[in-house]
């Protein structure tokens, strides 16, 4: 039944849908950026499809992500060499109250450029889904209303989920210069003095 | 008396007060929490207000973030199981079973699980939605002011948390649930010792609904407070008893029954103004629900084992790990490498306390996540508390905010 969508979809913009993929009964679509404002606004009116239920955006980081290549040999992939291939898959994971059918939209975004449509006018539960995720990897969603950070305060630096964002790396707002961690660097001092807790 | 007023008014009387300058009557801006003895965890609403009329509100979530994705990227699949316990530490063991659920996906087992696995799972499962639903109802009565019936529910809630601490060890912190089933077998006559309990529960559950059910002051301020459509409530992602109670007939074990939940029999109760007073309702009901449910899966409980032969899959259990070198071999190697899960991505969700509860996982054929998202419903429903509130009075935001059951640890993450 799900495969159903995936063919309409493709049928309809066989343009926009760069691949569709169907593991463990989850179906993906990756569609064009310009074209998502579009697709996603004919999922949610057209009678066969009508996914009025919104379910999750989150972003994945492909920096390090190891994947099997033609050999099956698990590599890592490098999204610097491959051109069609951005840093960031942007997913919007939709539902069908009516149809109980679902499906995720992403959208491959590079890092250069992490833009990408909000889809907010849509969905209204999007709007704090797409502002954590602005504020966790940085992906910028035209035409939000209000797109702020969420969990973290303003003078945060930095994109925490993002690959490289260090885990040990501290950010405290009040300054404490107790702190072995450098708050303002991206490295990180390994000599600690004694057993000091930080 | 002309004394008395410049006593009151300053050195103005009344007449010339309305002349000259009426009351202030420009918006004001009100700071709400974030610690707040009104309010459930700890969120700051900035409040626009007409008066003591609600005009603007922007909730601001975050004070309880403690990164849990970024941590569980460096953690092995069995070692994020205790910080699941920590998202919603009201109903630890759904986090639990979405948890181990999610990974059984990727790894491809879902269908080999124990049966009696899968019904020990929806066992505890239930007992968390019970004690979930019985602390939304019993803190939110309180917050109005009605002392009774939280310290009744808290005292049921905890009779259910020294079962489930008999079961797994651990009072709030279960961290019950292995990927491939669950640590431990139920204990010896420990299903009489829940039934017995729930019997005395009912009895309470009784005593709550004739104390509020009709009583003029709870209903006042639960009833048309907080009201939503049927249509913005979908458009809103809102889920569970909240969407219930809109109207919208969404519940997971039923839409997308997963586990043994197509075994039993039970009802999903459905509101149909989507106020307070009917989220409310809709949690009872619920819980009425979860015991029916908890009595078909104790006749039901098949014998077997509770967690799957499978060594790369599923950890030893304690006894083994101090007792023989092979499981403890083992143990080193689940905690220290991980399960190795192959490449791929997936999106599981299970039904929550508090609504749809997912877990959407990337693998990439280490012992570690690549990615762990965690789909929390209580940061969807909280997105709506915003317009939920417009119009409302200040006095509403406590009932409002009650009935939503934000859990900080899952709201933030």
């Amino acid at each position: 039944m799900a495969q159903k969508i995936l063919d309409a979809l493709t049928k309809k913009f066989a343009a926009a849908i760069e691949q569709t993929t169907s593991d463990h009964g989850d179906e993906v679509a990756y569609v064009a950026r310009e074209q998502l404002h579009e697709i996603a606004t004919w999922l949610k009116t057209d009678p066969e499809m009508a996914f009025d239920s919104p379910v999750f955006v989150t972003a994945i980081d492909l920096l390090d992500l190891r994947r099997p290549d033609e050999h099956g040999r698990v590599v890592e992939i490098d999204v610097g060499v491959h051109p069609n291939l951005g840093r960031f898959e942007v997913c919007f994971q939709l539902r069908s109250q009516t149809h109980k059918h679902r499906i995720r939209l992403k959208v491959r975004v590079t890092e250069a450029d992490p833009r990408c449509a909000s889809l907010a006018s849509l969905w209204p539960a999007f709007d704090w889904q797409e502002r954590e995720t602005f504020d966790m990897y940085g992906i910028r969603f035209d035409g939000h209303p209000d797109l702020r950070r969420i969990y973290l305060y303003e003078e945060f630096v930095g994109y925490p989920l993002r690959r490289d964002y260090p885990k040990e790396k501290r950010q405290p707002l009040v300054r404490r210069d107790d702190l072995l961690i450098a708050p303002d660097s991206l490295t990180i001092k390994t000599e600690r003095e004694g057993d000091r807790d930080v | 008396m002309s004394e008395l007023k410049q006593l009151v008014l300053g050195r103005k009387d009344v007449q010339d007060l309305d002349q000259e300058q009426a009351l202030p009557n420009e918006l004001m801006t009100v700071n709400m929490g974030p610690s707040h003895p009104a309010m459930h965890g700890t969120v700051r609403i900035v409040l626009t207000v007409d008066g003591e009329r609600i005009v603007a509100s922007d909730v601001h979530p975050g004070y309880l973030h403690r990164c849990f994705e970024k941590e569980s990227e460096s953690a092995t699949y069995t070692q994020i199981f205790p910080y699941t316990d920590r998202l919603n530490y009201v109903s630890p063991m759904n986090n639990n079973v979405g948890y181990a659920m999610a990974v059984e996906k990727l790894l491809g087992i879902t269908k080999e699980i124990p049966r009696r696995a899968e019904y020990v799972r929806v066992i505890v499962s239930e007992v968390s939605r019970i004690t979930d639903h019985l602390t939304c109802v019993g803190a939110s009565a309180m917050e109005l002011g009605a002392f009774t019936p939280f310290l009744y529910f808290l005292k049921c809630r905890e009779w259910l948390y020294i079962l489930l601490e008999e079961v797994s060890g651990a009072r709030l912190t279960h961290s019950y649930v292995r990927v491939g089933g669950v640590s431990k077998d139920l204990p010896e006559g420990w299903l009489d010792r829940l039934f017995a309990r729930l019997d005395e529960i009912k009895v309470v559950i009784v005593e709550v609904e004739d104390m509020l059910n009709n009583n003029k002051i709870f209903r006042d301020r639960m009833a048309d407070i907080g009201k939503f459509s049927k249509e913005d409530a979908i458009a809103y992602g809102l889920t569970g008893p909240i969407a219930r109670a809109c109207g919208v007939d969404y519940d997971v074990r039923k839409d997308y029954p997963y586990s043994i939940y197509p075994e039993v029999e039970f009802d999903v109760p459905l509101g149909t103004t989507g106020d307070c007073f009917d989220r409310y309702l809709v949690r009872i009901e619920e819980i009425k629900q979860s015991i029916r449910i908890l009595h078909q899966c104790a006749k039901q409980l098949p014998d077997g084992p509770v967690i799957i032969d499978d060594p790369r899959v599923a950890l030893p259990d304690k006894r083994g790990t101090y007792n023989t070198i092979e499981s403890m071999i083992r143990h080193f190697k689940h905690i220290v490498d991980g399960i190795k899960v192959p490449c791929g991505e997936g999106y599981t969700f299970v039904e929550g306390g508090n609504g749809e509860l997912g877990f959407f996982i990337v693998a990439d054929a280490t012992g570690r996540p690549y990615k762990c998202y965690c789909r929390s419903p209580s940061f969807v429903h909280l997105a709506s508390a915003g317009k939920t509130m417009h119009g409302h009075l200040i006095a509403d935001i406590v009932p409002i905010f009650g009935m939503i059951n934000m859990i900080g640890g899952e709201c933030d993450k």
